[in-house]
């Protein structure tokens, strides 16, 4: 053999193989492992303010945390106690509706973009303005229902607010449903097609069961999100101290609770913001981690 | 009833059939509905920039484009100017893309790179993930009660230290661009590590093979081919970050100080379109909402420009690689 035997160590052989390990001694090798170490810091910062935001959220609203935040009414300026039961019911009630609004719609448009006309120019035109959608910023879909809904009833109300939060929500619910029925295996489809189902009955029968985690998974990702706006309500629900009567009057919400308290001079109110808060998040986590439980790929 | 064409299509002694006039009805229903369903995505985002547009157009004819580029905001006397709002939303919006993009684009390395192993890298991204669930308001009270405090040291001892630099010449008083920055930069986070993510997940497998064959250290690799052939759709994940800084509302409106100046401070409060738009709406008489709808028309303009902008570059990134 002319080549020196390596792998038993063989001292004849040693001078001519190159010792391929780095050791830090190379100036590379440094420079590789020092950027490694800052990538490590600099990821481990990155997931500090979550843990804080979530430390702060327990020590603050757990401290205040009680049964009477959900059966009270918020207090006025120098009132103690007082609770948030009217902006937790504010909150839900204008996210259904507008989840009543955008979910039907959303998914009406995704089986279009989806299964019925994926190439058509309005699929190509609808989807990108979806997308446009996503990045829309949340105040303007505040003013646009101010515009278009508080102007012409002459009045806040919750049904302004959920139309708002439901600009929001379409974007979300059209592209991740059209994302997970375009996942349905073709073969599928074509067995029903071949079976002498019209496409509407393809759609109902087939895609939407097979899809249906998928858009599950959206649906519950943009209810999340919905439930933590604030903007969009600032002015089209505007706020309430009472319990909702009915959807055509002034409403109140968490998010906008904490936005008014935070800003008070009363320790009070200061501790509600805190407490309204962890419900608030405790709200968008349980959505968000549904979504999560939901949407998860069964092995 | 409209006629069903496939009831010609019958064979007399086939034991299939065509679709009943039910199922035939339904079908041309649902498409119908499908059709209306996308349309309304068109015709919602028409509404919007019509709806804005004319409630705006009062006061575009009258304060014409002299409105962008002054700087008072008085209701008083009817004057109104949007520039010192334009230049802290930039501002804010570019502060939080220098944390937020530097941040994001590191934390995609990291999951992407093999620095965890694939179980803790899940876990990870799930933490990143949730950054971006924690409602505006709550970084907003977040911002008031944990990172003013924690900034103050800092900000007093650089405007003490360095202050003839104009980005330390004021202190920080409580409400400030710097904190609104940084929460800014947590909030937008999430955006960029995530698209960064997959433009870095879509670099072909046999140029990793290729680099590391070549002897490369893992950090010349990820600098010298990876980066760069993910270049484009990390360039888009930075725009569509920058386009969520610029519309980013209420944590700005708790944080930013509402303050109508044009500074290069970071400690000093300014203000922003959005948040000026959140906290001058809700009190505003029929003058001054005219004039807040021209501001929106102004953010409108600028975050579509932008998210426009972002998502042709991701485009042009996706059908590149």
């Amino acid at each position: 053999m002319s080549q020196p035997n390596i792998a038993h160590g063989d001292d004849r052989g040693r001078g001519f193989v190159p010792d391929l390990r780095r050791t830090l001694n190379n100036r590379r090798a440094l420079r590789s492992a020092a950027l490694s170490a800052l990538t490590w810091v600099v990821a481990l910062i990155a997931a500090v303010p979550l843990f804080s935001v979530l430390y702060m959220l327990i020590v603050e609203g757990g401290a205040r945390f009680g049964l009477d935040l959900f059966t009270e009414l918020p207090p006025a300026g120098f009132e103690m106690g007082g609770g948030f039961g009217n902006a937790i019911v504010g909150t839900l009630v204008m996210v259904s509706i507008a989840a009543a609004i955008s979910v039907p719609v959303g998914i009406l448009g995704a089986a279009y973009l989806s299964e019925l006309h994926p190439d058509h120019k309005l699929a190509a035109v609808s989807r990108f303005l979806a997308k446009v959608l996503t990045g829309f910023p949340s105040i303007l879909a505040g003013v646009f229902a101010y515009a278009a809904v508080v102007v012409l009833m002459g009045t806040y109300s919750a049904l302004a607010g959920g139309i708002a939060l439901s600009v929001l929500m379409l974007p979300t619910v059209v592209l991740t449903a059209e994302e997970s029925m375009k996942m349905v295996p073709q073969r599928m489809k074509d067995a029903a097609h071949g079976m002498g189902c019209t496409r509407s009955q393809v759609i109902w029968k087939v895609v939407l069961p097979t899809a249906l985690p998928g858009i599950l998974t959206g649906v519950m990702l943009a209810v999340a999100g919905a439930a933590g706006e604030s903007a969009p309500l600032l002015f089209t629900a505007l706020f309430s101290n009472y319990w909702l009567q009915s959807i055509h009057e002034p409403t109140a919400s968490l998010s906008i609770l904490i936005y008014n308290f935070s800003g008070m001079p009363f320790e009070n109110q200061i501790e509600l913001a805190w407490a309204a808060s962890l419900v608030l998040v405790m709200i968008v986590l349980f959505f968000n981690i549904l979504s999560r439980l939901i949407g998860r790929p069964k092995v | 009833m409209a006629p069903n064409p496939f009831a010609a299509a019958v064979d007399a002694g086939s034991i299939s059939g065509p679709p009943a006039a039910y199922d035939y009805l339904s079908d041309r229903v649902f498409r119908i509905l499908a059709y209306a369903g996308a349309g309304a995505v068109v015709v919602l985002v028409a509404y919007i920039v019509w709806e804005i547009g004319g409630q705006a157009a009062p006061a575009v004819a009258k304060y014409g484009i002299g409105f962008l580029t002054s700087t008072t905001w008085d209701v008083g006397n009817e004057k109104f100017g949007i520039l010192p709002q334009i230049w802290g939303t930039l501002y804010s919006s570019l502060l939080a893309l220098l944390i937020g993009g530097f941040f994001g684009l590191f934390v995609a390395i990291f999951l992407t790179q093999g620095f965890l192993p694939p179980k803790l890298a899940i876990v990870f991204r799930t933490i990143v993930e949730l950054l971006a669930a924690i409602p505006s308001v709550v970084y907003g009270l977040w911002g008031i009660y944990v990172v003013i405090p924690a900034l103050r040291p800092i900000a007093d001892w650089l405007h003490e230290t360095l202050g003839f630099i104009p980005f330390f010449s004021t202190s920080l008083s409580g409400p400030g661009l710097m904190p609104a920055a940084l929460v800014l930069a947590i909030m937008i986070l999430p955006t960029v590590a995530a698209i960064s993510q997959d433009a870095l997940h879509l670099v072909p497998f046999k140029v990793k093979e290729a680099a590391y064959g070549m002897g490369t250290t893992r950090w010349e690799a990820i600098l010298k081919v990876f980066l760069p052939t993910a270049s484009r759709g990390i360039f888009g994940s930075m725009v569509l970050g920058f386009g969520r800084a610029l519309g980013e509302t209420m944590a700005l409106a708790m944080l930013i100080g509402n303050a109508n100046q044009i500074t290069l401070s970071l400690f000093s409060p300014a203000n922003t379109l959005a948040s000026l738009l959140a906290s001058n709406f809700p009190e505003a008489g029929a003058v001054e909402i005219r004039a807040l709808m021209y501001a929106a028309i102004a953010l409108l303009a600028i975050t579509l420009i932008v998210n426009v902008v972002g998502l042709f570059v991701m485009t042009v990134a996706v059908k590149k690689q």
